[in-house]
């Protein structure tokens, strides 16, 4: 299939379609209304069923209801919607769903802004909602990457029964890119455990997050826990850029990844040499990378650049144990790094050293 | 020797948690046994809700889903869009549906959704302790309107059932109350019509029942039933509020 220019909004949702996904339950929030007007647009010319709910809450409980009954469900949002769907996020993590749940992130808190962010990290990635649970979390830093990721998404939530979110911010959502379409074939695995009314002589299915008995519930959760171990021991994902003899490395995912690969090349050209560790799985976290390159002689420090205030950074600390300084570059409430900005940043830490 | 009294096929049997007098019990064998006469037991999914029926997945002896507090209509609506040839159903109390659910409620009823509800309607919050519920009655003492619910402070008792029979998506929506023999076998025939109205397409239907709340009301049993005859029939009046023919 040849290469076709697309918003990121739509590759995302294209790409769904593609996956196999068949419901889509959203409320309009900008700047990820493209992703429901596609879905509105294809979802019934392919046998599908699209609602537009009547609040985030609402949606994400379609979504519930959906992926328990075995649809292949998403829904999509941007940061105050997102805040809304924790409760329905928490239920479905705790009762074991596979869904997709996209988040355009824009500025923050409160209405904020919508220009693009990346300040509900922590939100996306140290829970959310209420409970023990975890929600995979990818963060794709392309258009191409964003359709590619969206497949993949459909397949990790199935393996593990457990939602997965892909965090992208307002650039990416808006800005248009040649993305292709790999025709593959779609197998949806089967879900003996869905809802689809109780054959005779076969078990009751219930899909249920509620155990009164406590010691019920702690079990539960450390059921949960192994399954978040499977995922930590085999989903991680991240690209290393330039770190083989870098000084100074950048931890950055998405939008800010993309700046500092620019910047990088500026720095090359001045002779700072400067490299790059995106995770691409914000949760489960590439800690081990962290780990190698801090351990490398040549590696001087780090450099954590987010549009927020600093909150993977958090996550890059714990990854070193604090045995190089992590230092922090960032904009937030909308506002994108410039290039220059962040290489003056370089040259600032490099001469502290 | 013919049986002539059986368990309902749709009911697991497991013992309920429910309070002596509650009549949450009976509304299950309604359900079931509405169930059970329409072949249905096989192809229906029910969401239980948030309340005193949270462990309603215990009880119905069909695919079940526990939803969040009020979200049943929501949770309903997504099981339906994917299995639109099932009969699905929730079961929702008064604080659940008529009050943090009132927007999943309303809208999945506007949409028309081919839902049966079964709204359970004691005029109190009972899972928590007595707390105060859209639905309470005026001069109602509860852990929460101590001195009695007051028009003033905290609104006029929420009447469901005629507020969804004006909504254009609602295909049948009746009130019924269960404080005698002769009212429990109407309640019986609404809920197996609420299912046959989704069999048949039509759009949302919602059967309102009128219950008792023994325990935190603070009365025996039997003058629970009379004073759902007393006090809530006339604020409630039953009744068929909207049929779609």
């Amino acid at each position: 299939m040849a290469k076709v220019l697309m918003k990121g909004n739509e590759a995302i949702a294209e790409a769904a379609i593609q996956a196999g996904c068949r419901y889509f339950f959203g409320y309009p929030i900008t700047p990820q209304n493209e992703i429901p007007a596609y879905m509105a647009k294809m979802l019934p010319k392919v046998g599908g069923s699209f609602i537009q709910a009547e609040s985030e809450v609402s949606a994400i409980n379609m979504v519930y209801g959906a992926a328990g009954a075995g649809g292949r469900v998403m829904t999509s949002s941007s940061s105050p919607g997102i805040s809304l769907k924790q409760e329905g996020i928490s239920y479905i993590a705790g009762a074991e769903l596979p869904c997709l749940i996209v988040n355009i992130v824009r500025g923050g808190p409160g209405l904020g802004g919508i220009q693009p962010a990346q300040s509900d990290y922590f939100q996306a990635v140290k829970g959310g909602g209420h409970g023990d649970y975890r929600v995979v979390v990818l963060a794709p830093a392309g258009i191409q990457e964003m359709a590619d990721l969206v497949i993949d998404a459909f397949d990790i939530a199935d393996r593990y029964r457990n939602p997965v979110m892909i965090m992208g911010d307002g650039m990416l959502g808006q800005m248009m890119e040649p993305v292709e379409f790999a025709k593959k074939e779609v197998t949806i695995s089967e879900k003996p455990w869905a809802t689809i009314g109780n054959k005779e002589g076969k078990p009751r299915n219930i899909i249920n997050s509620l155990f009164l008995d406590t010691q019920d519930m702690e079990n539960h959760v450390l059921k949960l826990f192994e399954k978040y171990k499977e995922i930590e021991k085999n989903e991680v994902r991240v690209e290393c850029y330039n770190c083989e003899d870098a000084e100074i490395i950048i931890a950055a995912y998405g939008t800010t990844a993309r700046i500092a690969k620019n910047v990088i090349q500026k720095a090359g050209a001045q002779g700072i040499k400067v490299g790059l560790i995106r995770p691409i799985t914000l949760w489960p976290f590439p800690t081990d990378v962290f780990k190698k390159w801090a351990e490398a002689d040549h590696v001087k420090s780090f450099l954590t650049v987010e549009m927020s205030m600093g909150q993977m950074i958090e996550d890059v600390r714990l990854s070193i144990k604090d045995t190089k300084p992590v230092h922090f570059y960032g904009r937030t409430g909308g506002m994108v790094p410039l290039p220059g900005d962040l290489l003056k940043e370089i040259i600032k830490i490099r001469g502290e050293k | 020797m013919a049986k002539v009294f059986e368990k309902p096929k749709a009911l697991t049997g497991k013992p309920n948690h429910y309070c002596p007098g509650c009549t949450h019990g009976i509304v299950h064998r309604l359900v079931a046994e509405a169930i059970d006469d329409l072949g249905i037991r096989e192809n229906t999914v029910g969401v239980a809700p948030v309340g005193c029926a949270v462990l309603a997945y215990e009880y119905f002896n069909v695919d079940m889903h526990e939803a969040a507090h009020g979200r049943a209509p929501a949770v309903a609506t997504g099981i339906k869009r994917v299995l639109p040839d099932n009969v699905v159903f929730t079961y929702q109390g008064d604080g659940d549906l008529a009050s943090i659910g009132t927007a999943e409620i309303v809208h999945a009823a506007n949409r028309g959704e081919k839902l049966t509800t079964i709204f359970i309607n004691n005029a109190i919050y009972g899972m928590t302790g007595g707390q105060m519920a859209p639905t309470s009655l005026l001069g109602q003492v509860t852990a929460t309107s101590p001195y009695g619910r007051s028009a003033e402070t905290e609104g006029h008792p929420i009447r469901m059932s005629e507020m969804l029979a004006t909504i254009e998506g609602t295909a049948y929506v009746e009130r019924v109350s269960l404080h005698d023999i002769k009212n429990i076998l109407k309640a019986k025939k609404a809920i197996k019509k609420a299912f046959e109205v989704q069999i048949a397409g039509k759009g949302f239907a919602m059967v309102e029942i009128l219950s008792t709340c023994p325990t935190n009301w603070g009365m025996a049993p039997a003058e629970a039933l009379k004073w759902v005859k007393d006090n809530m029939i006339p604020y409630y009046p039953l009744g068929v509020k909207k049929e779609v023919v």
